[in-house]
């Protein structure tokens, strides 16, 4: 059984868990990774690690200027906005 | 006990490609906030990715001229972590696979010839540009997700003075290659600096202070003199040093610990499954090879040798991309690349300061520059007129042959012309004569003076020294 430190994990996601949830997920993320660690019982020996299952490189685009949104499009789904800008809460330096 | 520093840097600079990274966005500084974005580089749910050619070409080209190692794949990772400026809360970037790894630069330092390796230069992607108010702060994406190139140095540079003539010829070289205009007004160069300092002698590295986000080179400098003095003092009164992160504070000319609200880092790095891997071919390996451009120390070397223009001439030029180009244009068929060189850093720069010119604007053609320096040089005008022609062809852009027949400034060598002024000056300055007789050599510049005066500036003045001579010491 694989121990997770689910309060790290929230903390990361910046997610608020009560106790209750915190043993509820925790038993379920061991579940995946337990899950996930079958893989560890495979001989893997000489093949190269990948990040994709399709066999595709090189996808690229043309370095050309397309039109962007209005300021006003782009702040439609914005819950505040200032002076054209996204409002978030005060950063601290 | 003797302590020495030891500096890395990373520095971020932005592409110069015409559309952002990922999307269509242009890549322009400035603009009203929040009008050069899409939902990609607003981060919206669903949108995809796609990578920008010419900043993979961009990057690859920096490798070639940061003499790095190019892998044969590459990809990108996401960074995660949470900031307002970040609109997808990770930023793509490069991991384990950057497209270069392992280079060197080569300068000038301190009269020496510094090399300083290259760990790796990687793409990225920059973010938004939040501002300060009183209670909330507002954030601007017409930045984000510009291509961003991390350009990361190996901890071997051991003063400040070579930190900054490092980061100065990385400038150079970049803008040489078209990398990037790296204006730093404009925020297209950032850098994080790494500095640790250990008695003289010891092999390991000492505790790591990074001072990230510097936006000019003086600063860098500035905060990296404060950084060294403070961490000597620290181990010279027998205190010990921390691996931390330190802001700089430009007003109050201090760093200081940024601990406090600082957790520790879990980026949780994982591949970016919304791109695919790059494996380049050779073919285009070899397209952008042609790209590659002389290295400004190279062309420092060639300009010395070619030119015989001294070091510090030499490291102007060299400095102004631009202006080299001009210069050896102008220098091209010239017998006398010395006097070319002046004209352009004296009088033409001083010109070009006064009038806000670029080169780009200029009248004056290079070969305008040659053809001024050859009618010196061919006894047609003297040094002074020169000056004249110069100015009026700066303003006219006509040829300096055409001025000097325009406005009839031919140098006077014509013996009987010069006999004459000579004669008149001597005729209405007899103590200034008399002087001379008694060898006050002064009296005759004098009289020298008065016969330019009286030719408007055209008479030969070594003509005039002689006739002068002659007239007053065997009448
Ligand atoms: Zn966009």
């Amino acid at each position: 059984m694989q121990e997770i430190n689910v309060q790290y994990v929230a903390e990361l996601a910046r997610i608020r868990l009560t106790e209750e949830e915190e043993t509820r997920f925790g038993g379920q993320l061991s579940q995946i990774l337990e899950y996930v660690d079958k893989l560890n019982q495979l001989d893997v020996e000489g093949i190269d690690p990948m990040t994709h299952a399709v066999p595709l490189v090189n996808v690229t685009r043309k370095d050309e200027v397309q039109p962007s949104l209005s300021n006003e499009l782009a702040l439609k789904n914005a819950p505040a906005s200032l002076n054209g800008l996204f409002k978030v809460p005060k950063i601290v330096e | 006990m003797e302590y020495e520093i030891v500096i890395g840097l990373e520095t971020h600079v932005q592409l110069k490609t015409r559309s952002k990274m990922w999307c269509g966005c242009v890549n322009q500084f400035g603009g009203e906030p929040n009008t050069h974005v899409c939902p990609v580089c607003l981060g919206f749910p669903g949108v995809l990715p796609v990578a920008n050619e010419e900043a993979l070409r961009l990057t690859v080209l920096t490798g070639m001229l940061l003499n790095c190692g190019l892998p044969k794949r590459a990809k990108f990772d996401r960074k995660n972590y949470f900031y307002p400026d970040a609109s997808k809360n990770y930023q793509i970037t490069q991991y384990d696979l950057p497209s270069t790894l392992k280079g060197c630069v080569e300068f000038e330092s301190e009269n020496k010839t510094c090399r300083v390796g290259i760990t790796r230069a990687h793409l990225e992607e920059d973010v938004g540009k939040s501002s300060h108010f009183d209670r909330v702060s507002g954030v601007d994406f017409n930045r984000a997700g510009v291509p961003l190139l991390e350009i990361v140095s190996e901890p071997e540079i051991t003063s400040v003075q070579m930190a900054s003539d490092y980061l100065n010829e990385l400038k150079t070289i970049l803008i040489y290659g078209g990398i990037s205009d790296c204006d730093m007004e404009k925020g297209m160069v950032r850098c994080d600096l790494n500095l640790s300092t250990r008695p003289v002698g010891q092999k390991e590295l000492g505790k790591k202070v990074e001072i990230k986000n510097m936006n000019s080179f003086s600063g860098a400098r500035k905060a990296l003199t404060y950084e060294m003095n403070r961490q000597i003092k620290v181990l010279r009164n027998g205190g010990a040093l921390i691996q931390e992160t330190r802001r700089w504070d430009d007003a109050e000319g201090m760093t200081h610990s940024m601990r406090s609200k600082e957790m520790a880092h879990d980026y949780r790095y994982l591949p970016e499954p919304d791109l695919m891997p790059f494996e380049p071919e050779t073919a285009w390996y070899d397209s952008i090879r042609e790209s590659v451009v002389e290295l400004p120390l190279a062309r420092k070397r060639r300009y010395m040798k070619d030119y015989g223009l001294p070091p510090k001439d030499t490291e102007t030029l060299v400095s102004n991309p631009s202006l080299a180009g001009y210069f050896e244009k102008a220098a091209e068929h010239s017998k006398k690349p010395k006097a070319v060189a002046n004209l352009i850093l004296n009088n033409l720069r001083a010109c070009m300061s006064e009038s806000n010119h670029s080169v780009d604007d200029l009248k004056i053609q290079p070969t305008h520059i040659h053809e001024l320096v050859q009618l010196v040089d061919s006894g047609k005008i003297n040094s002074r007129i020169a000056q004249e022609v110069f100015n009026a062809v700066y303003e006219s852009g006509k040829s300096p042959q055409g001025i000097v027949e325009e406005k009839g400034l031919a140098q006077v060598s014509d013996s009987s012309t010069i006999d004459a002024f000579c004669d008149e000056v001597i005729k209405a300055n007899p103590k200034s004569v008399e002087d001379f007789q008694a060898g006050k050599q002064n009296a005759l510049n004098f009289l020298k003076g008065q016969v330019m005066r009286l030719s408007k500036g055209k008479a030969n003045p070594a003509l005039v020294g002689q006739v002068l001579e002659k007239r007053i010491l065997n009448p």
